[in-house]
């Protein structure tokens, strides 16, 4: 395996949020009864003409900048020709000789190093309709049929079924910030296949390359890229050939398989589509939307690097998800230790909203309550121990972090006399563990402070109960 | 020959056309009249020519985002040879 | 009297002073279809019951519409098996527009399959007959409209116009056929067959009558990207000016070889009148015109393979039976529903863009295509109009050219380049040959300049009589 290298190539589907489809004024919405959002246009009836859908050409733009690519002067639309029961007039209207845009790169982390990952083209075209497989039988659900797709493709740069993974991770994150779709996999309006060959370390040549379909997560494609390159690899070292094909991803089984139907040689016959005329962008609609661009999560990292003083790996974490970085520079103006912000909002917090299957909106907590918390445990009001209660509370109740303190009463206990009343009843309790520390094992001191924050119900400052039990304890029992 | 037997089944397989046997051998002779007859386009110099798929010079036909009515499912599945409630009905892609 | 021999703009006027009532001129209408239409086959799709009803709840004008063009919940088959039974769910935008000026919808017209042909013969209801020799074709595609315009069991009809498909059987059945600019009407609606090419057009009476009704399907159209926006003149007043030193160019590659002796000495005849009208009438030169046929083949049967393709049984139209699987389906399907034209066009089509074939066939084409839209642009830099034969023969006999579609494909010589170079024809009535067949006169224009055409077919028609002539039926 070690000397062998996998060459990754990915194909992004991307569905465009806008309220209508790209060739006609039906609703692009998700989920409608079937065959309600259709029209004579949508449906390839006879006779019927796209009309392109402005937006979907603004939002394509808007993607291919932010894939630093460069927008054609002339963009035209071309058919694919074949046949399939989705496909509604047979044909996708789609891009092949003038696309949107070509040439552009995004930069994916790897192994603590960036790495650019090139980005073929990005082009626009129709979505196809949506079958429903029964026994012998399929049905046919045109609502999709015409939704925007942006398809994206990578040149095979990618170089490990992990590095599938941070590229797809990135693209999505872009895509959010850019907000141009819902990215859901689970819905289809982000959709991956993947193409896939192994060659000896040092051959300059490309082996044979499968096309891996089927994928429905980024961990579907790891998994199912995992399995595809220990496949090939097998089959040449047990001398065996690949052969060109297209292979499902069984993803209960964790396995590639061929597809099961016949396969023929692809000859799409494209050409030009002549219901269509060209389009191009005017200089200032694309000044328009740079400026518009946020900024997108490879420099808002470095940014947060510089800025807040952040780890690598902490910065990465937080631009990941806009809203999460947005919500830490929220809490940033208002308190100044911004690696706690940033160990509370990657450690609690998140462990909160993934048990609760909620993101950062959803989630109760507003920044300020957040910030004004870290400064209660600051001021030595609560203890960081009762802090992760107390979040819970705020996020539950909605309510401020002072009144929740006041009303449960769980301000740190900053008088010594209660301190010391328990510190001397733990030691008189556990007679073995005070023993262990006198003779000279450290370490029982914090069996001790774990039982003394038990009594105090959390409420004692650990520092504060340390000093003291060690005090105590120096003069012998 | 500009076209051959064996071009014009791949072809009309591509096209989803199924022919019989004496229809392959009539549209072959056919058709490679035709495409002889075509082959006057070859005696021209034209590799410095744009195409023209277009005659009109227009660009930038557009619509705005607005949703407009669909159609009722009801006018949608009305002309269907084979539907199941709102949904047209095939045959699977493989055999069954 | 017999309304339906009038013109439109002729009925409108008795409409206007009250003499008749449009339920007289339906009347007339239907008694002529009843008498004819037997004979002809013009008419494919009818209903004389819904026809009356339709006139009482209307005032406008009866017209027929090509079997291509959408009407909404009427049979719209393009005369293929392949669409049996089919009834559009919308109309096309030039049947909103006659609605919106009440015309009264007849009825659908006969025509190649697809539009696929140049004599009405490939349609699935059987040809269409000459009015004026029932032995022979009426020209296509649109040979339904011409023939009931010719055969007066229609005022008016429209059509539409792929290479020829208007102009050609309007100059064989003696009418006069009008294929606008690409682009001036709207083709929403209309079935495609070669999407750069078609366009909507009238086949009527006499020219005003080709002006009131273009006026009334023009203009742009939102669900038609190709649709341009330019306004539309009133050509029923401008068609009237003088001639009077017109430029108009005569090609000569138009009158050499393959030219009927008959066709040549009335256009020659016509063009002297013209001459004598006060235009100015000089030789010019296209010099591409004997690649136009070979161009158009190869562009107009590709885009059709493509058009054609979402005739596949699953939506709509004919399914095939007893299949197993949906390629099965499919290959059955359009095997059974489409005639041996539309599989020869499809095939020939999928053949110039498959992988391979794509430049040396399609891409090659484009080109040429490109050098004769330039012959044109040339032209018209001279000449405000250009005059040739609408058809190098008159109409042939009935399966006369079937066996051999080159002929058969060379009958639209002269009408194609107008296609291919986008830019308005129109066929007037110019003369008759030895056996009393129809020639036509085709007048060519600058793009989005039909009033100019219009305005020298006119003058021509006023100092003639040949669109007076009607065939004994």
């Amino acid at each position: 395996m070690a000397n062998y290298e996998v060459v990754i190539g990915l194909e992004v589907h991307l569905q465009l949020k806008t309220k209508t489809k790209v060739f006609c004024g039906c609703s692009a919405a998700f989920g409608a009864p079937p065959n309600t959002h259709t029209c004579p246009v949508c449906l390839g009836f006879p006779g019927s003409l796209p009309v392109l859908n402005r937006e979907a050409l603004k939002l394509g733009a808007k993607v291919a900048m932010a894939l630093n690519c460069r927008v054609a002067e002339e963009i035209r639309f071309d058919r694919k020709n074949y046949f399939y029961p989705d496909l509604p007039k047979d044909y996708q209207i789609s891009q092949y000789g003038q696309p949107l845009s070509q040439r552009g790169y995004l930069l994916i982390l790897t192994e603590g190093k960036e790495k650019r990952i090139g980005i073929t083209r990005v082009h626009l075209e129709e979505d196809t309709g949506k079958l429903l497989h029964g026994t012998g039988q399929s049905l046919i659900d045109f609502n999709r049929a015409g939704t925007p797709l942006l398809e994206i493709v990578s040149e095979p740069d990618i170089s490990s079924p992990e590095e599938a993974y941070f590229y797809l991770t990135a693209l999505k994150s872009i895509l959010e910030y850019i907000d141009v779709s819902d990215c859901n996999m689970e819905e289809g309006s982000l959709r991956c296949d993947a193409n896939i060959s192994v060659r000896k370390k040092g051959t300059k040549e490309l082996g044979v390359k499968t096309e891996i379909k089927n994928m429905n997560s980024f961990k579907a494609v790891r998994a199912a890229l995992e399995h595809e390159a220990a496949r090939q690899i097998e089959t040449l070292e047990s001398g065996g050939k690949i052969t060109q094909e297209t292979r499902l991803f069984d993803s209960a089984r964790g396995v590639t398989e061929p597809m099961r139907s016949k396969e023929e040689a692809h000859d799409y016959r494209y050409f030009p589509e002549p219901d269509l005329a060209p389009f191009d962008f005017e200089k200032d609609v694309l000044r328009d939307i740079k400026r518009e661009m946020p900024e997108l999560p490879e420099p808002r990292r470095k940014r947060f690097m510089s800025e807040y003083k952040l780890s690598d790996y902490d910065a990465a974490v937080l631009v990941s998800d806009k809203a999460l970085a947005d919500y830490f520079e929220k809490c940033s103006s208002l308190y100044k230790k911004y690696k706690i912000i940033a160990n509370w909002i990657m450690g609690d917090i998140s462990a909160y909203m993934k048990e609760h299957g909620l993101t950062i909106d959803r989630l109760n907590l507003k920044s300020e309550y957040l910030t004004g918390m870290l400064d209660m445990i600051d001021k030595g009001i609560i203890s960081g121990k009762i802090a992760k209660t107390l979040l819970i509370d705020i996020v539950r109740t909605g309510k401020d972090p002072l009144s929740l303190v006041k009303e449960k009463g769980l301000e740190q206990i900053t008088d010594t006399a209660q301190i010391d009343q328990a510190v001397a009843d733990v030691i008189k309790e556990n007679k073995r563990i005070a023993d262990d520390f006198m003779g000279g094992k450290q370490n029982a001191v914090m069996a001790l402070v774990g039982k003394v924050m038990a009594k105090t119900k959390g409420k004692a400052n650990p520092q504060k109960v340390i000093e003291m039990l060690k005090e105590s304890l120096k003069g012998g029992l | 020959m500009a076209i051959t037997k064996d071009t014009v089944r791949y072809v009309a397989n591509l096209a989803r056309v199924e022919l019989s046997e004496k229809e392959l051998e009539h549209f072959t002779g056919q058709l490679d009249r035709i495409l002889e007859y075509v082959h006057k386009l070859k005696g021209l110099e034209v590799k410095e020519l744009a195409p023209t798929s277009h005659v009109l010079d227009i660009k930038n036909v557009y619509r705005d985002d607005i949703i407009k009515e669909s159609l009722p499912a009801s006018e949608v599945i009305k002309n269907s040879p084979d539907r199941e409630g709102d949904l047209f009905k095939v045959k699977n892609i493989i055999e069954a | 009297m017999e309304l339906n021999k009038l013109t439109a703009h002729g009925l409108k006027h008795l409409l206007d002073k009250g003499d008749i009532s449009n339920i007289d001129i339906c009347n007339d209408v239907l008694e002529a279809i009843e008498k004819k239409d037997k004979a002809l086959n013009a008419i494919v799709h009818f209903d004389k019951e819904k026809a009356i009803e339709k006139s009482k709840a209307s005032k406008g004008l009866p017209i027929f519409i090509k079997d291509n063009i959408c009407v909404k919940d009427e049979l719209t088959t393009c005369s293929s098996k392949i669409l049996s039974g089919f009834r559009p769910p919308y109309n096309a935008t030039v049947i909103e527009k006659l609605l919106k000026k009440d015309f009264v919808l007849m009825g659908k017209t006969n025509m190649d399959e697809f539009a696929f042909g140049s004599s009405t013969e490939s349609s699935c209801y059987g040809p269409t007959k000459n009015p004026w020799d029932l032995e022979r074709i009426p020209g296509g595609s649109s040979g339904g409209s011409a023939a009931c315009v010719a055969a007066d069991e229609a005022i008016f009809a429209l059509g539409s116009d792929t290479g020829g498909s208007i102009r050609q059987p309007a100059a064989l059945c003696g009418v006069v056929g009008l294929k606008p600019t690409y682009g001036r009407v709207s083709r929403y609606g209309l079935i495609a067959f070669a999407s750069s090419l078609d366009q909507i057009g009238t086949l009527t009476k006499d020219v005003e009558d080709a002006a009131l009704l273009l006026k009334t399907i023009s203009g742009h159209d939102a669900m038609d990207s190709t649709s341009v926006p330019v306004s539309t003149p009133d050509y029923s007043l401008k068609i009237k000016d003088s001639i009077k030193g017109l430029r108009i160019g005569v090609p000569q590659e138009y009158f050499g070889q393959g030219l009927d002796s008959d066709v040549k000495d009335s256009v020659l005849k016509a063009i002297d009148k013209i001459g004598q009208l006060g235009a100015k009438c000089e030789k010019v030169s296209l010099p591409h015109t004997e690649y136009a046929v070979a161009v158009y083949y190869i562009v107009a049967t590709a885009e059709a393979s493509s058009n054609l393709a979402r005739f596949d049984g699953v939506q709509y139209g004919l399914r095939a039976k007893d299949v197993k699987s949906i390629e099965e389906m499919y290959k059955k399907t359009r095997a059974l529903g489409f005639g041996d034209e539309a599989k020869r066009r499809i095939i020939l089509g999928t053949f110039a863009l498959s992988s391979g074939y794509y430049d040396a066939y399609y891409l090659r084409a484009l080109r040429v295509r490109t050098l004769i839209k330039k012959d044109f642009d040339e032209a018209f830099a001279k000449f405000d109009a250009i005059l040739t034969p609408t058809s190098p023969t008159p109409a042939f006999k009935i399966g006369e050219k079937t066996q051999d579609p080159l002929t058969m494909y060379l009958s639209d010589i002269f009408t194609i380049s107008a296609n291919l170079a986008g830019i308005p024809g129109v066929s007037i009535p110019c003369g008759f040959t030895k056996e009393n067949l129809p020639v036509g006169l085709q007048i060519l224009g600058k793009p989005f300049d039909e009033e100019t055409i219009l305005k020298v077919a006119y003058n021509y028609e006023q100092a003639t009589e040949w669109h007076k002539k009607r065939p004994d039926l």
